[in-house]
């Protein structure tokens, strides 16, 4: 596992019925890109957060592949629509083959 | 006036109200929509002939730059933050402490500390920053290994312990036993230094609001320090931006942690006296 990883996610404890929130999620990572060089002048493989995906209740909400050129500690913002009362689930897919998660749960209020 | 001809053309073509004006804008900060912070202040006493109000660089930054430092989530910072939050915790040293068992909880024990340094250190009868204070702490008090100055690991201490007073002002002392490093760091701060021939001063005190390249500059103040810059996604340390700026005078440098910039930071410091602690602010 690369270390020091770290996910963290900020959604609205409660919204009205069909309402859009606005997620921010942030994961640490060194996002290494695979194209720099040590200092012996060997490749430094890459390893990087591959993909993010966010579901509520199982639905998918987003989907992303993300690719080498992407910085570190990659923060995603983004929508979505809350029928329901449920819970959202964020992962976060590493090179290496970690998959790191986290959940949070939203009230209709 | 080449500068605001300059000015005025970029305003021109960019065309967005806070790019048309180079002085500071009048935002309010407040972080978490809890902490109210002094962000404009009354120029300290010593400063009188030179600047009627201290003015932190976060005024000087864009708009979505000002927001990442609104919100701990937002600012990047914060991981930093946490990870020092983890060290504070570790076990180091051939004592078998961690920060936490002599300092207990970082939230009370490290409140207000970040806004008296530069201090003066009794039993050492010389002038602390608060790396140098951390350094003892691992070295006499854990029997760890001192951290490297200005290094990564460092810097996020620092910030992890000045997150504890931000909303503060700034009040380090420059009287008494302080005042000879004070007046040092003062000269330094006036002194031309390299090929471009720049003091501190004439970039900050006399440009600041300004365009250095695509920048603005700010009046230099280090209350947002340790500062996030996005420039290359780190924290960096008082001293090591003292180290850039002075390379870009293309000048020789002092290193991190020596007597030259420790009196510098004690002296740029007490500029700032008044201004809340921001750190760790974010800017570009």
């Amino acid at each position: 596992m690369a270390s020091g990883v770290k996910p963290r996610v900020k959604v609205p404890k409660t919204a009205a019925a069909g309402d859009t929130i606005t997620i921010k999620t942030l994961i640490s990572h060194k996002m290494e890109s695979g194209q720099r060089k040590d200092k012996e002048g060997n490749v430094i493989p890459r390893s990087i957060i591959n993909r993010f995906t966010c579901e509520f209740n199982g639905q998918s909400v987003i989907d992303v592949t993300l690719e080498a050129a992407i910085s570190t500690n990659p923060y995603f913002e983004f929508e979505s629509t809350v029928p329901e009362a449920g819970e959202f689930k964020f992962t976060w897919y590493d090179d290496d083959g970690d998959v790191y998660d986290t959940s949070k749960k939203i009230a209709i209020g | 006036m080449k500068f605001k001809a300059m000015t005025a053309i970029a305003a021109l073509v960019i065309s967005t109200p806070f790019m048309a004006s180079a002085d500071a804008d009048d935002d309010q900060l407040v972080v978490n929509g809890e902490i109210e912070m002094i962000t404009k202040a009354p120029a300290p006493a010593h400063l009188a002939d030179a600047l009627d109000e201290v003015i932190s660089g976060w005024h000087m930054r864009s708009d979505e730059t000002q927001e990442m430092q609104a919100d701990d989530f937002d600012n990047p910072a914060m991981i930093f933050v946490e990870q020092a939050q983890d060290d504070w915790n570790t076990v180091m040293g051939t004592k078998d402490k961690s920060c936490a068992s002599c300092h207990d909880n970082v939230e009370d024990s490290m409140a207000g500390v970040r806004t008296v340094y530069p201090k003066w250190n009794d039993a050492k009868e010389t002038v602390y920053t608060m790396e140098m204070q951390i350094n003892d702490c691992l070295t006499d008090g854990m029997g760890a290994d001192a951290w490297k100055k200005s290094g990564a690991k460092m810097a996020r201490m620092e910030a992890l312990i000045s997150v504890q007073s931000r909303g503060m002002p700034m009040n380090v002392a420059i009287d008494g036993p302080a005042e000879a490093t004070w007046e040092q760091g003062k000269d330094l701060y006036y002194s031309r230094t390299g090929q471009l021939d720049l003091s501190c001063a004439s970039c900050h005190e006399e440009n600041y609001g300004n365009r250095i390249r695509s920048d603005h500059l700010s009046q230099g103040h280090i209350n947002g320090f340790p500062v996030y810059r996005l420039k290359n996604s780190k924290l960096t340390t008082p001293h090591g931006r003292f180290k850039g700026c002075v390379r870009d005078t293309r000048a020789e440098t002092y290193k991190p942690g020596s007597a030259e910039f420790i009196a510098l930071e004690l002296y740029v410091a007490s500029r700032g006296n008044g201004l809340s602690v921001e750190a760790p602010s974010v800017r570009n």
